[in-house]
């Protein structure tokens, strides 16, 4: 008996493509940030935490309902992608894309400018001193030395993306093929009573995430270093 | 003051406000061997370290290094850290535990272009011993080994100055005098003009040969380290340890009563027998309170070494029943405490010519 419908294997594929380029997309954007963060003595520092932490504590339904507004025919992106000719992203993969990066955000910035906390000033003050311009040692000395901050940030935001609901629902729409990720999956099959079925995908994910996870502190505990998620 | 020309000197004028601390230092030194900075803790010893290097972005003033202007706020200059090309070697050893210890040394190195590099790869390795340590983890290295790893790594960025925080106060008295011959040799053979911050009088008298004192923030003093080590109207000489440093020649030995006679311009010291080459320029520590006065020349006392010397001045000292005295020995200048009374006892006074007793003098250096 064949446990998983070829509509659940287009879930999972979507839904792991939509995890790895949410995650890459967030590690480029996200390092930027967590560094200002960090490192900034600007009084913009305190609000633009605030906004990066926020959607750990919003609904996601809140994200996504503003964020189908902003992208829809009337709100200032969509009418940007309108007038950019890429079309309308809500109910579109790349609307999803957009979402999931906000929504796992703060799952990527925070452990990222932890590690740079931690490290203090001091590594970049010896790069400077060694010759090393600005940039330079933020590639060669900040980012090495970052390295489980920008680990844990990868898996959690990997696993965050995995899972999302509210937003993924509200922005995308349930659309087979497009925009049904892993999580609408189990939710149609419930909806429709197919126990099995969502045994089969709420299982593998509870597996999965747990896997992750596990990978992640044993990789730290061997190092002697705890790592430090939030 | 002396002048220098504008191309042998460090000249800087430094003021930066921290909370709770004022930063207000100018000075000028000879860029060239090794300058101390002397001071309590609190000083602004650091602080001023961190100004010369770039590192405190908050600091005004000017500074020019060997003709090239680091920083003029008035001409809007301000080279970074990373164009200065200058090497610090901070209180930690700060070495980079994700990289070998082969790769924290080629990181400066590599970042030198090849025709500005003045210190060479085996060069800085032999200097500092580090040899056998190159394929290490820092982690796995003692405190003494990190700190030499420390120095290498500054050195061999090329830099055109040197500036050393502290370098050894994370270590135990055995390290440190393991460290500091390292250093005088490198600084002998590579010729690169150190600045060396230290409240460790010990340090600074086997190494410097000019001395910048820092009270408060400020410049208190500036010249050379003999000279004035020998002002007895300065803090340091008031110290416990107070003193003067004597420029001296092993002259002879004495095999029989296993003594070393060393001679300076002013007469000669006896010190318990040193393996040093005839001829060899030594430094002698010799401290106020291991001297003592008489007016004529004791045969039957047990001390070895008697001085002629003249009063010069006197000053007094925190304890009202001493006074700390200046003498001249052959253009030597000697530091001798004596109590007030033995003063009015045998009538000292500027000119009066007497036999500095010395109890104790120790090689340094």
């Amino acid at each position: 008996m064949n446990t998983l419908a070829p509509d659940d294997w287009s879930a999972i594929g979507l839904t792991l493509v939509l995890a790895a380029s949410v995650t890459a997309l967030l590690l480029l954007a996200g390092t930027p940030i967590a560094w200002w963060l960090a490192r900034s003595r600007s009084r913009w520092r305190a609000p633009v935490s605030a906004l990066v932490t926020l959607p750990l504590v919003l609904p996601p339904t809140v994200l996504g309902f503003y964020l189908l507004v902003a992208l829809g025919p009337n709100g200032p992106l969509g009418q940007f992608t309108l007038w950019a000719g890429w079309g309308l992203l809500s109910f579109h993969f790349s609307g999803l894309v957009i979402g999931s990066v906000l929504y796992s955000l703060p799952f990527v910035v925070q452990p990222i400018r932890n590690a740079f906390v931690a490290m203090g000033e001091r590594p970049l003050e010896v790069a400077a001193c060694l010759r090393a311009r600005p940039l330079d040692a933020f590639f060669r000395v900040a980012l090495p030395l970052a390295r489980p901050g920008l680990l844990a940030a990868a898996v959690l935001g990997f696993a965050h993306t995995l899972g999302e609901f509210g937003v993924v629902l509200m922005v995308g729409g349930n659309i087979p093929g497009a925009t049904r990720t892993l999580s609408m999956q189990i939710y149609n099959h419930v909806e429709a009573l197919e126990y099995p079925q969502a045994h089969w995908l709420a299982g593998g994910l509870l597996a999965f995430s747990f896997l992750t996870l596990l990978t992640l502190y044993r990789l730290e505990a061997g190092r002697g270093a705890p790592v430090r998620l939030f | 003051m002396r002048r220098f020309g504008c191309s042998d000197v460090i000249r800087a004028d430094l003021r930066l406000d921290v909370p709770g601390f004022r930063l207000h230092s100018a000075f000028e030194i000879p860029a060239s061997g090794i300058t101390a900075i002397f001071g309590a803790s609190g000083a602004g010893k650091t602080l001023l370290l961190r100004c010369l290097a770039g590192l405190e972005p908050g600091a005004r003033g000017r500074i020019e290094m060997n003709g090239r202007t680091w920083q003029d706020d008035g001409r809007g200059i301000f080279l970074r850290t990373h164009e200065r090309g200058l090497g610090y070697v901070f209180q930690e050893p700060s070495l980079y535990n994700h990289q070998s210890v082969r790769r924290n040394l080629a990181f400066g190195y590599e970042r030198t272009v090849a025709a500005a590099r003045t210190v060479q790869w085996d060069q800085a390795i032999a200097l500092l011993d580090i040899g056998t340590l190159l394929e290490r983890a820092p982690a796995t290295l003692s405190g003494g080994e990190r700190q030499r790893v420390a120095i290498a790594r500054a050195l061999l960025a090329s830099p055109g100055l040197l500036l050393l925080d502290e370098p050894l106060a994370a270590l135990d008295a055995g390290r440190k005098r393991e460290i500091l011959p390292f250093l005088a040799t490198a600084q002998r053979e590579l010729a690169i003009p150190m600045i060396y911050v230290s409240h460790q009088m010990e340090e600074i008298v086997a190494l410097a040969a000019h001395l910048v004192l820092l009270q408060h923030g400020t410049v208190l003093a500036n010249g050379p380290l003999a000279a004035t080590l020998a002002r007895v109207d300065l803090p340091i000489a008031q110290d416990e340890d107070g003193g003067v440093l004597i420029d001296a020649v092993a002259a002879a030995h004495d095999a029989r009563y296993h003594l070393t006679q060393l001679d300076f311009p002013g007469g000669r010291i006896l010190v318990p027998l040193e393996s040093l080459a005839l001829g060899t320029a030594v430094r002698l520590r010799i401290r106020a309170r291991d001297v003592s006065l008489a007016l004529s020349l004791h045969e039957d006392s047990s001390i070895l070494n008697r001085v002629a010397a003249t009063v010069v001045e006197f000053a007094p000292t925190a304890n009202p029943a001493n006074v700390l005295v200046r003498l001249d020995a052959g253009g030597s200048a000697l530091l001798a405490r004596v109590t007030l009374r033995s003063r009015e006892q045998l009538q000292l006074a500027p000119g009066s010519r007497v036999w500095a007793q010395v109890k104790s003098a120790a090689l340094v250096g």
